[in-house]
């Protein structure tokens, strides 16, 4: 079968790999339909993320169709269409149990730190992901849920990732209504935690970034109000004259270790690999927020350290909440938002393409090139 | 003195006055997104799934008392990259040398992959793996730029190697010229 194959840091081709197996009695095969490049790809593509070998194959943001069953599912069967939560989960386990599928206990020998998650390196369980025309699918009765009928599979497919990550990261957030919520990063879960933290009642959502077209998608779609942190000499003092002084209730760090912004922190994070990755939007939410406030992470730091002011989270007694997202706990209100039109996913999609074309893909979001938002692939022609 | 890891310290909350006086379920940062209501069954206790059975090599975290129930078979450990790695799993995901040496793993593994491609006669059209047509076709003025860069960064480095060789080279003849014997002597040819 034709797939992605990550070959070194910014090297990645399509190439022709064995088709995958059933393994596990709980495993589906599914026939990907549609799979995104995430951002978080970027980090792996980047050569940021520990132990991505090289032959791997990425994308944890796919839906398709499925092709065969293990002999223990029993809710799907061949020919269901579905979308799968980049979260690979027990459904069993503590974690599990509790909700935290992004934490399930039985699917990453790896590490503990980290789930299971789909072309995420060997560091989230070294399974090989949806970049590709046929994916495996462990725990298939519990994770992929059917596309309803009335869905459109370009909507389906970002409900696999960016929708629920930028959901979580304004839940996460605890936003109550009136609330000033920033959010640092107008990537596509950016953009989302800021289309959402409306939902839970925000009453300003101001957003960052210096990427001028998606500061401008951002603004339309969100709608938010939107800065260049070019044109910001002092990040903190910015918010804080913004929210009369006291910094904002909110702060979401939607970036994680790629951020650009500080020469300090790329060279450190980025160059000599000191940190893991930069940590920059993090610092920046420590310092904007307000005393008492909250700062969300949905941003993706590599395992080793970061350089960030913890003396200040004390000092000013915030709290962080953090989590990759748990999607299959959201799904049923997402669906629900889709279909009330609460949430257009689909509109952030800007590039469709085959899969052949992946290492332009990769090229094209890592470099913002041709205004790209969010790229999809489309193996198997989208059927 | 006495080691604390030989002797048990169990200590049985009901025996602590005041246990338990100021618990309050509303005090929960996580919530809404860790649901509480499965009587907080701790510890390892659920009903596993099924065991896949490992047919590559898995490594696994120091920190795991046991396998997961499914296993990633994507890419198993291989080469000199792949006996880094299995260092690495000697420490704990806590120790930073784990991910160090699985960061150095990674980028000899580069180098295997490209050897890899090489002894299977295929020469990596690495320009294409990294997307330069997108680039050509969405930012021709930024890559023209960055060989332009590249190319004179590349011209200097050139040009420094090979002056640096001339001047080696003169004061070699300068030494043979003002000391033959002595450079006979060490067997030195000029």
């Amino acid at each position: 079968m034709l797939a992605a194959d990550y070959r070194g840091p910014y090297r990645v081709r399509a190439g022709h790999k064995a088709l995958p197996r059933i393994e596990h009695p709980q495993d589906a095969i599914v026939r990907v339909t549609r799979s995104c490049i995430c951002g978080s790809d970027l980090h792996l593509y980047r050569g940021l993320v520990p132990d991505t070998r090289v032959g791997m194959t990425f994308g944890h943001e796919f839906c398709g169709i499925v092709e065969e069953v293990g002999p223990e599912v029993e809710a799907l069967k061949p020919g269901d269409h579905v979308l799968v939560p980049f979260n690979i989960a027990c459904g069993r386990c503590h974690f599990c149990r509790q909700g935290l599928f992004g934490n399930c206990h039985e699917a990453n020998a790896e590490a503990t730190a980290a789930g299971g998650i789909y072309g995420y390196s060997h560091t989230a369980g070294g399974y090989d992901g949806g970049q590709a025309e046929f994916a495996r699918v462990p725990y298939a009765d519990v994770g992929p849920t059917l596309i309803p009928d009335w869905m459109d599979p370009d909507d389906a497919v970002l409900l696999t990732d960016v929708v629920p990550t930028g959901y979580q990261a304004a839940e996460m957030g605890g936003i109550q209504k009136g609330d000033t919520v920033v959010v640092f990063g107008a990537g596509p879960v950016g953009i989302m935690a800021a289309r959402c933290a409306w939902l839970f009642g925000a009453g300003r959502v101001i957003v960052i970034d210096h990427v001028h077209y998606r500061l401008e998608f951002a603004q339309a779609y969100c709608p938010a109000e939107v800065y260049d942190f070019r044109e910001i000499e002092d990040m903190a003092v910015f918010i804080k004259r913004q929210t009369d002084s006291i910094g904002a209730d909110v702060c979401i760090d939607a970036v994680g270790a790629d951020a650009v912004g500080s020469a300090l922190h790329s060279l450190l994070g980025k160059r000599l690999k000191l940190e893991a990755g930069s940590a920059i939007a993090l610092h920046w939410a420590i310092n904007s927020v307000r005393k008492g406030g909250i700062v969300s992470i949905v941003g993706v730091y590599g395992p080793t350290g970061n350089v960030v002011p913890i003396g200040n989270v004390l000092n000013k007694g915030i709290t962080i909440r953090a989590n990759q997202a748990s999607v299959k706990r959201l799904l049923p209100r997402l669906i629900d938002h889709v279909r009330a039109g609460n949430i257009d996913p689909k509109a952030l999609i800007t590039h469709r393409m085959a899969l052949d074309e992946v290492s332009d893909g990769y090229r094209i979001f890592a470099a913002k090139l041709d205004g790209c938002i969010k790229p999809v692939l489309y193996p198997n022609g989208g059927q | 003195m006495a080691s604390f890891l030989t002797k048990p310290q169990t200590v049985d909350p009901a025996t602590v006055k005041g246990w338990g006086v100021d618990a309050d379920p509303r005090n929960d940062p996580t919530y809404p997104y860790r649901v509480r209501s499965d009587g907080e069954a701790r510890g390892m206790t659920w009903d596993r799934p099924s065991l896949q059975k490992p047919r590559v090599e898995v490594l696994r975290s120091v920190e795991h008392n046991r396998l997961p129930a499914v296993l990633g078979t994507s890419v198993p450990p291989r080469g000199a990259s792949g006996a880094i790695r299995r260092g690495a799993f000697r420490y704990s995901e806590s120790d930073w040398r784990h991910w160090l040496m699985l960061l150095a793993a990674d980028r000899a593994d580069m180098v295997e992959g490209l050897l890899d491609d090489l002894a299977r006669g295929r020469l990596p059209n690495i320009p294409a793996e990294m997307g330069v047509r997108a680039e050509w076709r969405h930012n021709r003025a930024g890559l023209i730029r960055k060989a332009a860069v590249v190319a004179v960064v590349s011209a200097a480095a050139i040009l420094l190697l090979r002056r640096r060789r001339r001047y080696r080279r003169q004061d070699r003849e300068h030494a043979v010229r003002a000391w033959p014997e002595a450079s006979m002597q060490d067997g030195r040819r000029s």
